[in-house]
């Protein structure tokens, strides 16, 4: 090797060196502020309406082994083909299913029950994950319905002795604390102005807090350019946590679900939102 | 009246005694869900959703433990902590700070196994360049510049890493010896980044 070419590659690994050291360290504080900047200029024209429209499409067509539409078959609380109101008056409770069910839940029991569906078909993959290029049909529903609860009230009907139930349940679940960290959903999500790196923690006890935690879902994610829903949210809260994995669709997931959706009570809801 | 009198005292404590029935059967129902609706995933398993002694104790009291319970349980904590056989509780800031920034480790989608990050800078403020940081725990910012150098702070430091609990029964903060997560010499390298007068923390 001539000098010329120890002086070249040395040059060169220190310029790679240098490169890969540069693309490690993300200043994220940074990264925080410019992310708000665009997530704010995204909101009027948020892709999550894309995935709404094709919630639309799914909603009203014939499918499953029964061959039969959700809009003709699936009543979510305010009566079959009534959509609007019908997503922040979840959790609620329904009798044909004898279960409080949150907007997700209650889909799925649709799809499963309405149309014959698969239960563990839906539950295989319910989340849109990173590389994929679809987002699967109940998340597109679930989308499709919150977009038709766009500007009303959160109005959980704590009254039911049902849902004040399983929302006592909620309450009592974000305090268990367990796992080789000792988390509790409250160990973040239970104090005013707490912060992890630059993401604000919620107060999820608390009516301003508990809006935090339940608007912009379903929400377009940015970071990997993703739908997804509440339930997903709940579902990664657990992981970071450090906390086995929700079964989908569970009571567990519909009583936090309660838990904060009730708490935010009276807020405004501003339709699928747009994520970091 | 003193019918009534008998009356209230009958009822007041059956209303109490019906009350704290009704907590305890909410919890029952809580407690069963969280068994029933959870899978094993990765590394993280269901046994990670059973009580350990100290987290029963929080749970059950708001994380405010009787006084002399919380005295007896800490001082159980204290004594898993294993202190280096070397003696030397200081390690290597540099690489302290590499510890604090890295958040992986113990959920269902890290490898198992070490080295798992420190999650320090999750919840505090530490080094003056890093503005990203948590504020879940207190700040850490010119900590030995505050507080002192001596043997005694390092001790201190060293301990509440490796066990929080050992000092505050239901602290906030992981058992991060105590449970593995970080090695012997991964906590003498965060009790140099606390504690080096060259540390960025303490300029």
């Amino acid at each position: 090797m001539t000098m010329k070419a120890v002086l070249a590659s040395t040059a060169l690994s220190l310029f790679v060196g240098v490169a890969a050291h540069a693309q490690e360290t993300i200043d994220h504080a940074k990264a925080h502020e410019e992310f708000e900047k665009f997530r704010a200029e995204m909101e009027d024209s948020n892709p999550a309406e894309l995935f709404a429209l094709k919630g639309q499409e799914l909603w009203h067509a014939k499918r499953g082994p029964k061959n039969v539409s959700l809009h003709e078959t699936c009543d979510l609380g305010l009566g079959i083909g009534k959509l609007e109101g019908a997503y922040v008056h979840m959790p609620r409770y329904f009798k044909d299913a004898d279960a409080v069910m949150d907007a997700e839940r209650r889909i799925v029991w649709c799809m499963v029950e309405k149309q014959g569906f698969k239960f563990e078909d839906i539950a295989k993959k319910p989340f849109m994950g990173a590389n994929d290029t679809q987002a699967p049909d109940i998340t597109n529903l679930v989308t499709y319905i919150a977009e038709k609860s766009r500007n009303m009230k959160f109005a959980v009907d704590l009254k039911d002795p049902k849902v004040r139930e399983i929302y006592e349940i909620g309450k009592e679940i974000v305090n268990y604390r367990a796992g080789p960290f000792d988390f509790a959903c409250n160990t973040c999500h239970g104090t005013d102005g707490r912060r992890i790196r630059m993401q604000n923690l919620p107060n999820l006890a608390k009516p301003e807090g508990a809006a935090k935690g339940v608007l912009g879902w379903p929400g377009y994610r940015m970071t990997g350019g993703v739908m997804l829903t509440h339930q997903w949210r709940m579902n990664d809260c657990f992981r970071q946590q450090r906390f086995p994995e929700p079964k989908y669709a569970s009571d567990l997931i519909t009583a936090l679900l309660t838990y904060m959706t009730a708490n935010a009570n009276g807020v405004v809801y501003k339709g699928p939102g747009i994520k970091r | 009246m003193k019918k009534f009198y008998l009356f209230a005292l009958a009822f007041v404590p059956s209303l109490v005694l019906a009350e704290a029935l009704a907590d305890g059967v909410i919890r029952a129902k809580a407690l069963q869900i969280i068994k029933r609706d959870f899978m094993p995933r990765g590394q993280a398993g269901i046994d990670r959703l059973a009580e350990d002694g100290v987290q029963a104790i929080c749970n059950r009291t708001g994380n405010k433990p009787p006084q002399e319970i919380a005295k007896v349980l800490e001082a159980d904590q204290m004594a898993t902590i294993k202190w280096p056989a070397d003696g030397k509780l200081m390690g290597d800031w540099k690489r302290g700070e590499q510890i604090a920034q890295s958040g992986r480790g113990f959920t269902w989608s890290d490898q198992p196994g070490l080295p798992v990050g420190g999650n320090c800078y999750n919840c505090h403020q530490i080094g003056p360049q890093e503005l990203a940081y948590g504020t879940v725990g207190p700040s850490l910012l010119h900590f030995g510049k505050l507080r002192g150098y001596g043997p005694d702070m390092q001790k201190y430091v060293f301990a509440k890493i490796y066990n929080a609990k050992a000092f505050n029964l239901c602290s906030e903060m992981p058992r991060f010896g105590r449970i593995g997560a970080l090695t012997e010499q991964q906590i003498k390298d965060l009790v140099a980044l606390l504690l080096d007068p060259e540390s960025p923390v303490n300029k």
